[in-house]
């Protein structure tokens, strides 16, 4: 029942974290648009979502399987007895150790010095992932706030 | 907390761009300075950026990695009656272009302002990731 509870949260966690990462590659493409033979780096955001919850449905199934019994805490789920409630720890998680896989920006206007950093694109992309990450965390809030008023029930 | 690298990142590169605009202020101070008794004139210098890459492949920061001195010929102006004229009467001069150097001045200090203007978005959306739930 929590799960349910918690399904849209998990989304728009994963959501907020992907613009998380996204808003940091845009700051080093920025950082790094005077240096020679530097290249662009961008994350599809709708490539890196989709990774994201097609793996946390295979995890969760695997969560939800009880652990091997033998005494030892298993570290996937933290449990150690069959009847324990496995963790539901995925919250706010993205699949893989490196983050989303990150792709090249397409180059407009190729430089003397091999930079294919546009700045003007750059600039806007960072502006537009900044609206979305804040509208992610509208979102979030509307929720847990949706949540809240309805177990105090007033 | 991934956001929190952006810091390092915009960080590392107002510092360069700092050590830029550094340089470029030797460069214009030097324009007009004129060979001692060796005959070595002051040489314009131009910073080299690097790439750093900061824990993972997302964050990349930069530095300045050398600082090279230009190999254009000195300047010679004809001037007699300088006291440090040679003795076809010409003054050698450094080799600084102050076009060249007012150009690298505006594009340092319009980088500067871009990182500077991405480290206030980044503060503002980690402040508003604190307020979360309230």
């Amino acid at each position: 029942m929590f799960a349910n509870l918690t399904n849209g949260l998990d989304f728009q966690a994963k959501a907020l974290l992907i613009r998380a990462e996204r808003q940091r590659v845009i700051a080093s493409n920025i950082a790094n648009v005077d240096t020679p033979g530097y290249v662009g780096r961008d994350i599809n955001f709708k490539d890196a979502m989709n990774e994201a919850l097609g793996t946390s449905t295979s995890l969760s199934v695997s969560l939800s399987q009880p652990s091997s019994g033998n005494g030892i805490p298993s570290a996937s789920n933290g449990t150690t007895n069959a009847r324990h409630i496995p963790l539901q720890s995925q919250l706010g998680t993205l699949p893989g150790d490196g983050g989303p896989a990150l792709g090249y920006t397409p180059v407009t206007q190729p430089a003397m010095d091999g930079n294919s950093v546009d700045i003007d694109r750059e600039r806007a992309n960072f502006v537009d992932n900044s609206v979305r990450y804040e509208s992610t965390l509208r979102f979030i809030n509307g929720t847990s706030k949706t949540i809240l008023s309805a177990i105090q029930g007033q | 907390m991934s956001m929190f690298s952006i810091f390092n990142v915009s960080g590392s590169a107002i510092s360069s761009q700092s050590q830029r605009l550094n340089v470029v202020a030797s460069n214009l101070a030097n324009a007009d300075a004129v060979a001692g008794p060796d005959g070595q004139g002051y040489k314009a210098r131009q910073v080299i950026f690097e790439t750093v890459p900061m824990g993972t492949e997302a964050s990349a920061g930069v530095r300045v990695s050398a600082i090279k001195e230009s190999n254009e010929p000195l300047k010679r102006v004809h001037n007699p009656g300088h006291p440090s004229a040679d003795a076809d009467g010409y003054v050698t001069q450094s080799n600084v272009n102050p076009v060249e150097e007012m150009v690298n001045m505006i594009s340092a200090s319009r980088s500067y302002q871009n990182n500077v203007e991405v480290m206030n978005t980044a503060k503002t959306l980690l402040l508003k990731t604190l307020q979360m739930g309230q």
